[in-house]
């Protein structure tokens, strides 16, 4: 099956040729040819899903390397290099999975200039699994960096009213962290004369210049991720981004932060990764904590979830940095699991943005009695933010605790907090928003849900549900690499 | 031994036999200019096919050097001058303005820069220089009805005057104290001990050159010429005449004084810092696309200046990559900027080109490729050429060095600003309409300049990687 991931990757594309080819046969009609771009869309976001369930069904979880492997030289000691072991595999999913219910959810809300809208999406597809599936430092850090284009265009044309002053900080924010870890991936490449990623997994660099590989390193994907303090860009982004763009960037960019830790600073530089460890810790912990706080005192929905997108990540940063298998085991499944939930929480924020345009909390209240569906939707995915046993959101929670309980105590009864703050402004904006009497009269005559809409809440339904209660479909795969990965580290820092 | 000579100086002699012929038959037949420009790209053509099937050696006792770096350079350069006389004769054309002498100061430019690359003497150094830049001079003031390109003409030849001054006191210093003026002379003269004379010398020589480049702090002359020059004429300054300045550059400093690294780096980084922070944060002001080109080429001069001074082979060949990629970046970037106007007035700044994406879709998507490269973004070309300099200046041993290439990194996101700015105008503004449509050889000039920047250039890297490291390996560096 070699080839398969550089299918997947591309399939993306063939969408947008397709696109453009229409357009060139009938340039005229926009009407149809923003119909044809949805339908276009759809189709090959349907075909990237169903390769990258092939991918996992033909995944084989017992092994702990890279499995699908592609390798053709490139230039001077470039390679284009392709594969993904347990760590990736599943995001490559995760994508496959978010990006149809993205175009299914700017059906009707996107009206001008859709063909750009569904060709930018699609060509982010493409960058993300490049990410995902890229094992050679230039190839990763290609895909890695453009991927700040498509996101750049979707806010700053689809987005909100400051959508400008947004789509800037987004962009230099996320740029400025790229560039040091450029700096870091030439230095890395001049010292050990290679560029393969699983090369670099077992080069030894000296300690001493792990740590500043390490920083740089952490500069792009803290960004990314984004850990306090440097998480300031997030909210506005998400707040002017279009529905569609909040869910890929909650859902799947920000997993690329974590991901990296994952593929570079932990395997990398363990020496490093151990020294800072107390450091990411206490970030972490503040962004827990601190963020939530935040979250709390929001007046506008989708800044809300975006400052509880901060503090879950603070979870994963935290599991990831306890060094054990439960803490990373449980980072893993707390980004898999948010990338649906936060994705889903930002898609109910949007149901009620498309007939209303405003995310103002005060602006809502009683819509229980004219959206019983949605009320019910909505509270589902509250519940999993809040991290409710029986949901995904609870897994990953107890599992990064556990690991970092490992480590130390402090940190893990601070963070713990944040599992009832969640609960204090997750449930406040649920019950000012749906519950409650329905004072504003312009609510009167809103409508539920769509069956458009229900379609897009199903699978996110199933799967929270289904991962609340089977979480180990997830950990069975991520198992044996997690465990390569937590043995090497082991090994190197000699605990 | 002489035929051997003319041999090497194939190239040269072709430019020069057919300037003077083409100038003769413009000057009794003034209507036949498009014929002359085409003469002029056949030329050009024939002189690259000189290069490229001609030996290689050192010609008249070691003044001309044909050697990898030549090979390399002069190809780059003929070839972005070739391409810019039909762009140029059109623009003119469209101004009506058909004068002959268009294509034969291309020529003599390229006579000039030829000269440059191929220079193994302080002589013909200065010979090439002045050639290049005398014809440059009068290119910048062609458009003679407009003001700016008259002020703009003799801003630059004030400047370049001056600079030449100095070009010419380093090299009197040099040859003073070396004793002569040959290249290797020179090198063998200061062989174990670079006095301090010498390196008085060199500076003055690195000062002249760095005002050649256009790097800081001998740029100022750049932004009023580049805005007062007609538009294809700064396509045609911003590519090849760099390339040469900065290949004679790396000559003077790699063949006369491959021993005074230590000395010359300090100087190298200082000039390319400067020439980053000048660049990235007196482009935040401009309006004007042809200034904020300006300062955008003298951040990317900077860039190259910081692969040189890496001081190795490894280097020299980010440079000599980084200003090729440049080059046909910067040709497609002007071809796009030439071809718009707006009720018959040129488009020059940034609120200009509001909306361009919906009324001219293929020049915005082109400006946007020209853009992000320039930015640094991969996969465009843009990204690659600043790949192989940072390689290089990370790569050594050398805290300083390895400071400034972060710090110049961090001065790309700077710049990344206002590049920034233009695709925001071009996608996120209204239009306002009453966009002309762009002339056929603009855009296909802008077309190919941007398919090469993606996704040619990944594919293109291919060749120009070997070749650009044989062109090192020309210096005896590894």
């Amino acid at each position: 099956m070699t080839g398969l991931l550089s299918l997947i990757t591309f399939a993306p594309l063939a969408g947008v040729a397709a696109m453009l080819l229409l357009q060139a046969a009938r340039p005229s009609d926009e009407a149809r040819s923003a119909e044809a771009a949805r339908w276009i869309a759809l189709g090959t976001t349907l075909v990237t899903l169903a390769l990258s369930v092939l991918l996992v069904s033909r995944f084989d979880v017992h092994s702990s390397g890279f499995q699908f492997l592609e390798d053709i030289p490139w230039f001077s000691i470039l390679h284009y290099r392709m594969g993904v072991d347990g760590i990736s595999v599943l995001f490559v999913l995760l994508t496959a999975f978010l990006m149809p219910l993205c175009v299914l959810a700017s059906w009707s809300s996107i009206t001008t200039r859709v063909q750009s809208y569904m060709i930018a999406f699609l060509v982010l597809e493409t960058l993300v699994m490049g990410v995902f599936c890229a094992l050679d430092l230039v190839l990763f850090y290609s895909f890695f960096e453009f991927g700040l284009v498509p996101m750049f265009l979707i806010i700053g044309i689809w987005g909100g009213k400051r959508r400008v002053y947004a789509a800037y900080k987004f962009f230099l924010y996320t740029l400025l962290g790229s560039v040091l870890m450029l700096a870091a991936i030439l230095g890395m490449i001049g010292m050990s004369g290679t560029s393969s990623i699983p090369e670099l997994m077992v080069y030894k660099f000296t300690p001493g210049v792990q740590i500043w590989l390490w920083l740089a390193f952490f500069a792009s994907f803290a960004v990314k991720m984004p850990m306090w303090p440097v998480h300031t860009w997030l909210p506005d982004a998400h707040v002017e981004a279009p529905t569609a763009g909040s869910v890929i960037l909650a859902g799947i960019l920000l997993k690329m932060g974590g991901y990296g830790f994952l593929r570079f600073s932990l395997p990398m530089f363990p020496h490093a990764s151990e020294v800072f460890a107390p450091l990411i810790l206490a970030l972490s912990v503040i962004a827990i904590i601190y963020t939530s706080l935040v979250a709390f005192r929001q007046t506008d929905i989708k800044k809300l979830i975006a400052y509880s997108s901060v503090a879950h990540m603070g979870f994963v940063t935290m599991g990831i940095f306890s060094g054990n298998a439960l803490g990373v085991q449980g980072a893993m499944f707390q980004m898999l699991s948010h990338g649906v939930i936060s994705g889903a929480l930002f898609l109910c924020v949007g149901v009620v943005y498309d007939r209303m345009h405003t995310r103002e909390i005060a602006y809502y209240g009683g819509l229980v009695t004219r959206m019983p569906v949605y009320a019910a939707v909505f509270l589902l995915f509250t519940m999993g933010n809040v991290g409710l046993p029986g949901t995904s959101g609870f897994v990953g929670e107890i599992l990064t605790l556990t690991g970092t309980y490992h480590l130390s105590t402090w940190a893990a009864l601070f963070a713990t907090s944040g599992v009832i703050l969640s609960a204090v402004y997750a449930l406040s904006l649920y019950r000012r928003v749906v519950f409650g009497q329905m004072t504003n009269p312009a609510l009167a005559a809103i409508e539920d849900l769509t069956v458009r809409e229900v379609v897009i809440f199903v699978p996110l339904i199933l799967s929270t549900l289904y991962l609340g209660f089977q979480p180990n479909v997830v950990l069975q795969v991520t198992q044996s690499s997690v465990d390569s990965l937590v043995a090497a580290y082991h090994a190197a820092i000699g605990a | 031994m002489f035929s051997r000579d003319l041999a090497l100086a194939l190239p040269e002699l072709i430019l020069a036999g057919s300037a003077l012929g083409l100038l003769v038959i413009g000057a009794f037949s003034p209507r036949s200019y498009r014929a002359v420009g085409w003469g002029g790209v056949f030329s050009l053509l024939a002189a690259v096919a000189a290069v490229f099937l001609g030996p290689q050696g050192r010609a008249f006792s070691g003044s001309l050097v044909v050697d990898g770096v030549t090979f390399y350079s002069q190809i780059a350069v003929f070839l972005a001058c070739a391409v810019a006389i039909p762009l140029g004769q059109s623009w003119f054309a469209r101004k009506n303005i058909t004068n002959f002498e268009f294509p034969i100061l291309i020529l003599l430019a390229a006579l000039g820069m030829a000269m440059m690359v191929g220079a193994g003497d302080l002589i013909s150094l200065y010979v090439g220089v002045e050639l290049q830049s005398l014809a440059l001079y009068v290119l910048a003031a062609m458009y003679r009805d407009d003001a700016k390109a008259s002020e703009a003409g003799l801003k630059y030849f004030v400047l370049g005057a001056l600079s030449s001054g100095l070009l010419l006191y380093g090299a009197s210093l040099i040859y003073g104290f070396a004793g002569s003026t040959r290249f290797v002379d020179i090198a063998a003269a200061v062989q174990g001990h670079a006095g301090t004379g010498v390196l008085f010398g060199l500076v003055f020589l690195i000062c002249g050159l760095a005002f050649k480049v256009s790097a800081a702090p001998f740029h100022m002359w750049t932004p009023d010429v580049y805005e007062g020059a007609p538009t294809p004429v700064v396509g045609f300054f911003a590519g090849a005449p760099k390339i040469a300045a900065m290949v004679l550059f790396a000559r003077v400093l790699y063949e006369c004084f491959p021993e005074a690294t230590a000395q010359w780096r300090q100087i190298l980084i200082l000039i390319a810092l400067a020439s980053i922070a000048v660049g990235a944060f007196a482009g935040l002001a401009q309006t004007n696309l042809k200034r904020l080109w300006a300062y955008s080429s003298i951040a990317n001069v900077g860039y190259a200046v910081l692969g040189l001074a890496a001081g190795n082979g490894e280097g020299v060949k980010a440079m000599l990559i980084f200003m090729v990629l440049y080059m046909v970046d910067v040709t497609g970037f002007f071809a796009c900027l030439s071809s718009l106007t707006r009720k018959g007035k040129a488009m020059e700044s940034i609120e200009d080109m509001a909306g361009l994406f919906k009324e001219s879709p293929a020049i915005a998507l082109a400006m946007t490729a020209f853009s992000l490269s320039a930015l640094g973004l991969p996969p465009f070309s843009g990204f690659w050429a600043k790949y192989y300099v940072f390689k290089a200046a990370i790569g050594v041993q050398d805290p300083i060095i390895q400071g400034a290439a972060i710090a110049g990194l961090v001065g790309s996101v700077v710049a990344a600003f206002y590049y920034l700015r233009l695709i925001k105008s071009m996608w996120f503004d209204a239009a306002s309409g009453s966009v002309e449509a762009p002339p056929r050889d603009a855009v296909f000039v802008a077309m190919a300049a941007a398919l090469f920047s993606f996704p040619v250039v990944l594919l293109a890297l291919h060749f120009l990687d070997p070749q650009a490291q044989a062109a090192a390996a020309a210096f005896g560096l590894k």
